[in-house]
């Protein structure tokens, strides 16, 4: 073996042995989109949301027809050039109908899911944050709701209410806030006991400090996800009412109301249920992925290697 | 008689970061009848290395090169037949292979934490026969009394009725003592010992350790332990070896590791070992952490947290030199080269090392 | 069992009984407060409105009126229908539609879990395959496409398109006629089954008493058949509660869809025609049904884990 000159001699390099050589972990906000956008299925699942929404928007704006116009000349008419996705039994254009009614389901299904939040953020914290008696009270009556089938709130509430929007929104709302109110629940008792809240409280942060500083960023992002999540449930739900024939009252056309029409004439002009049965197919599965990437980009540790 | 005979075995592991080279080159010999350690930080690739031996490895893991041979004693199983000779290579057996041969009857394994290795929808009696009843085909029985033997031997106080819980119902040191049981089950004659105190309490340590010496000397096993805690290892271990990044750095006696280290990390690792009576209020620490294994490294990894770093370092990785006088101490650093200047181990090590042998 | 366990039990009974409770009170509540109801209906005769007053005590104070009406309920008098066939009492009109509801579901749910453990298996066992891929992919569909949309598609494409099925639902060959909607109600069961068998028993693979039981030396197979999937079935008991929740939901539409005389077309025409018994005593069946079969789920759970997560319900 050949051996150089200085072999021997003391290196005495001042390595920095100190700064660890840490595997780059991915963290902060950049690195939260760079994952989410690695996952396929979410970046396909947040394009079609857009497109759809941009759609639902944009397309009743612009058009020459209006969703409530009726005119019997045109009955049931197949898609063509003109009506893009055809006309109803009445001639009203399904393609106006189907984007206003595709934008009354986010609509509802966002409003939903907002004020779900609120108040089961406002519960699962008070539950979670008093702890003892009152958390205690809190749980059964949050147990004893979430024992009621939704589809009977929902039916019943519908039954002496009268479907309209605000209806149907407020009946959403009441089965939905309990999952948002456990997750926060949760997310409050283990982050309570943890070092830097103990820390906080020890240098004598109030309550409100704790709350806001503290424990709501670290739910946020639970949230957000889950709600993700709620949003293809509510929009699901309010199709399913108005498939129980409680639906948003005509003229005006959710993508639930316009599937149920469209239902009852399948035999002759399959046309009127296929398109808005695709829109919302596409837009609940959309969600779904969108909340599954999300999920995945937020806990890179709950999914396996 | 050479039972288990490692030669220069790679292990590399393919990540999203790149090929994390895990092991590289280990040599290791186990007789019948005697004990080993490896001794290393976490991730040093202590486990790396006893789960080749298993072929249990993970999904990623790949064994690049080496060998990895057990020689059988005597009675060969009936389905080794076609196996030539009595030593085979575990890393050329394929995976029915391993598991119908090496597996559970030859090489066992106690793994670190009792809380999570045994199943929790299963009875303890049924875990400890299942290996009878599958792997050697006999009748329930037999299997009944000889679990409850085992059970016994492990010193598992009212046996009968500990064959009918479920592992929850056990405490830490007991579901231990059934692993152990289980990887007796099927009279091997290496055992391999991932950590089996770490996760226990200190005061049962003592027994499991005692437990497992006692069985070693009653069924005559050879026994491998892998474990950071050298207090473990005065207590356990013929040999060690000390392994750091994927490599065994020195080996040698338990005399020859505890009382005349040469390898600057050994020294690092006996300073950092408290002691009841250190006078020095200083507990020695090795500075820096070891190595991200992904990048190809130059020269002697250890040379960076090395104050005694030569030059040549951070060119050639070293050989194995012998120790001079000792055909059992074998030390991987220039330091031993006879060119290389003469270095003293620490102050404060010394003064440890005798007050060692003056107790 | 264990004293703490059988206080576990005795809690979720207890919430479950009171739940009960709630739901009937809701439902007098809305008897009280509905337009419509036998107690003010403006069809009904003087003689006929005595008769009812009589029988539910009405000049009773309202506590013992609502007694009156929960052992009427219990007893499965559930009032006479107005709205969908005057004057028969709405026990009659459920009872042969019970059949038809749960056959459907029942088949739906065996189906639908068998074929959601096997493919969740398969697809853990092959993790990061193609055919892994695949079963992810359909599951995501499966999970996020309402069992009326699949239901729709099957309809115009074996109904109509291919007419091998009738689209309407024809009771004197009730087995073939079944057939689509319970595809229909069990595509999501598989997805939702499927998806969770595959995350636990990766889970399960990657454990410490997977490793061990290998390190024992036993077949492969053995391992998973007798550690790996046992351990990871347990936990899918508990998103059949999910599951069987969206089932009811499901079915209320898809017997709309196969027009199936079933519980939830009862429901939809008592809602359209405003006969408020029905709906009233659907609603409570529906939730009898529901609340029962948490608290079955629930028990079940806590027998086949040896180690019953107590902590769960806490």
């Amino acid at each position: 073996m050949e051996f150089l000159e200085n072999d021997f001699e003391f290196a005495n390099i001042q390595d920095d042995i100190n700064a660890e050589d840490i595997l780059v972990i991915n963290s902060g906000y950049k690195d939260f989109f760079k994952r989410l956008t690695k996952n396929k299925g979410a970046v396909v699942g947040g394009i079609f949301i857009i497109i759809i929404t941009l759609f639902a928007i944009i397309a009743p704006m612009v058009s020459q027809f209006e969703f409530d116009i009726i005119d019997t000349s045109i009955q049931s008419t197949p898609p063509n050039s003109t009506h893009l996705f055809g006309t109803d039994v009445l001639g009203r254009d399904l393609f106006v109908r189907v984007w206003s009614g595709t934008q009354i389901s986010l609509f509802v299904a966002l409003t939903a899911v907002l004020i779900d939040i609120c108040f089961g953020m406002v519960y699962g914290l008070i539950s979670g944050y008093l702890g003892g008696k009152v958390d205690a009270i809190m749980q059964r009556i949050q147990e004893i709701i979430s024992s009621i089938p939704s589809l009977v709130i929902l039916t019943l509430l519908l039954v002496i209410m009268r479907a309209s929007l605000f209806t149907i929104i407020l009946a959403l709302m009441l089965t939905g806030w309990i999952g948002m109110a456990r997750i926060t629940r949760a997310q409050v008792l283990k982050i309570k006991e943890e070092e830097f809240v103990l820390a906080s409280r020890t240098l004598g942060a109030s309550n409100m400090f704790i709350i806001f500083k503290n424990i709501l960023p670290n739910i946020f992002g639970q949230l957000i996800i889950m709600s993700m999540f709620s949003i293809p449930n509510a929009i699901f739900y309010e199709a399913f009412l108005a498939f129980v024939g409680l639906g948003i009252p005509q003229p005006q056309a959710s993508l639930g109301t316009l599937i149920n029409d469209g239902f009852k004439t399948i035999l002759i002009t399959p046309y009127m249920v296929i398109i808005p049965v695709i829109v919302l197919a596409t837009l609940m599965l959309s969600f779904n992925l969108l909340a599954d990437g999300l999920r995945d980009a937020f806990d890179p540790t709950m999914k396996e290697a | 008689m050479k039972i288990l005979e490692i030669r220069d075995l790679h292990i590399s592991f393919k990540t999203d970061n790149g090929k994390v080279r895990a092991i590289r080159g280990v040599n290791l010999d186990l007789n019948k009848g005697e004990t080993i350690a490896i001794v290393g930080e976490s991730g040093s690739g202590k486990s790396v290395t006893t789960k080749a031996i298993m072929g249990i490895l993970a999904g990623n893991g790949v064994i690049e090169q080496g060998s990895i041979n057990y020689t059988w004693e005597d009675d060969y199983s009936e389905e080794v037949g076609k196996i030539e000779g009595k030593t085979v290579d575990i890393v050329q057996l394929t995976k029915e292979e391993l598991q119908r041969d090496i597996r559970g009857r030859k090489i066992a394994m106690v793994f670190q934490d009792p809380m999570t290795s045994l199943n929790p929808t299963m009875t303890i009696g049924m875990q400890v026969m299942e290996p009878m009843l599958y792997n050697y085909k006999m009748d329930k029985e037999h299997a009944y009394q000889k679990a409850l033997e085992l059970l016994e031997l492990v010193g598992i106080t009212n046996a009968k009725k500990r064959m009918k819980c479920y592992p929850h119902q056990l405490s830490g040191g007991m579901r231990q003592r059934i692993v152990i049981a289980i990887a007796l089950s099927c009279d091997p004659y290496v055992l391999i010992c991932d950590e089996p105190t770490t996760a226990l309490d200190v005061t049962i340590q003592a027994k499991i350790l005692e437990l497992i010496k006692d069985i070693q000397k009653k069924k005559d096993l050879s026994v491998i332990y892998i474990t950071h805690d050298l207090g473990v290892v005065a207590k356990v271990a013929d040999y060690v070896n000390v392994m750091y990044a994927g490599k065994i750095v020195e080996t040698g006696t338990i005399d020859e590791i505890f009382y005349d280290p040469q390898h600057p990390y050994t020294w690092g690792l006996l300073s950092a070992m408290p002691d009841l009576d250190t006078d020095d209020s200083i507990l020695y620490t090795i500075p820096g952490s070891p190595p991200n294994l992904a990048k190809e490294v130059q020269g002697d990894v250890f040379a960076p947290r090395n104050k005694f770093a030569l030059n040549i370092d951070y060119r050639l990785e070293p050989p194995m030199f012998d120790v001079e006088g000792s055909n059992t101490h074998k030390v991987a650093s220039w330091l031993m080269h006879p060119n290389a200047p003469k270095i003293e181990m620490p102050k404060e090590l010394k003064h440890k090392i005798a007050k060692m042998l003056d107790n | 069992m264990s004293i703490s366990t059988l206080k576990y039990l005795g809690k979720r009974i207890l919430i479950a009984i009171i739940t009960l409770f709630v739901i009937v009170g809701i439902l007098f509540l809305m008897l009280k407060l509905m337009p419509g109801t036998p107690f003010n209906d403006e069809k009904l005769s003087e003689i006929q409105k005595a008769q009812l007053y009589a029988k539910y005590g009405l000049d009773q104070p309202v506590i013992i009126q609502f007694f009156t009406y929960i052992k009427n309920m219990m007893a499965g008098d559930f009032g006479t229908s107005f709205g969908i066939s005057r004057n028969q009492p709405v026990a009659n009109l459920i009872l042969p539609r019970i059949p038809i509801s749960f056959g459907i579901g029942i088949a739906a749910v065996i189906l639908g879990t068998i074929i959601g453990i096997v493919l969740g298996i398969y697809a853990a066992k092959h993790k990061n395959t193609a055919a892994d891929t695949i079963a992810t992919l359909f599951s995501v569909l499966g999970v996020s496409v309402p069992s009326f949309v699949v239901a729709l598609l099957l309809l115009l494409i074996f109904g109509v398109q291919i007419p091998v099925f009738p689209v309407l639902f024809d009771t004197n060959n009730i087995i073939l006629a079944s057939i689509l909607p319970v595809i229909a109600l069990s595509f999501g069961v598989i997805a939702n089954v499927g998806r969770f068998t595959r995350s636990e028993m990766i889970n399960v693979l990657s454990s410490d008493y997977i490793a061990l039981a290998e390190a024992k030396g036993l077949d492969t197979k053995l391992v998973i058949r007798k550690h790996a999937i046992r351990n990871a079935l347990i936990p899918v008991i508990t998103i059949l509660g999910p599951i069987l929740v969206n089932l009811m939901t499901g079915s209320m539409v898809l017997e709309q869809i196969f027009s199936i005389p079933g519980l939830g077309s009862l429901l939809v025409k008592g809602i359209t025609v405003n006969d408020h018994n029905v709906v009233l005593a659907v609603s409570f069946l529906y939730s009898i049904l529901y609340v029962g079969l948490m608290l079955i789920i629930d028990i079940l759970y806590g027998i086949i884990d040896p180690r019953i997560r107590i902590a769960k319900g806490e």
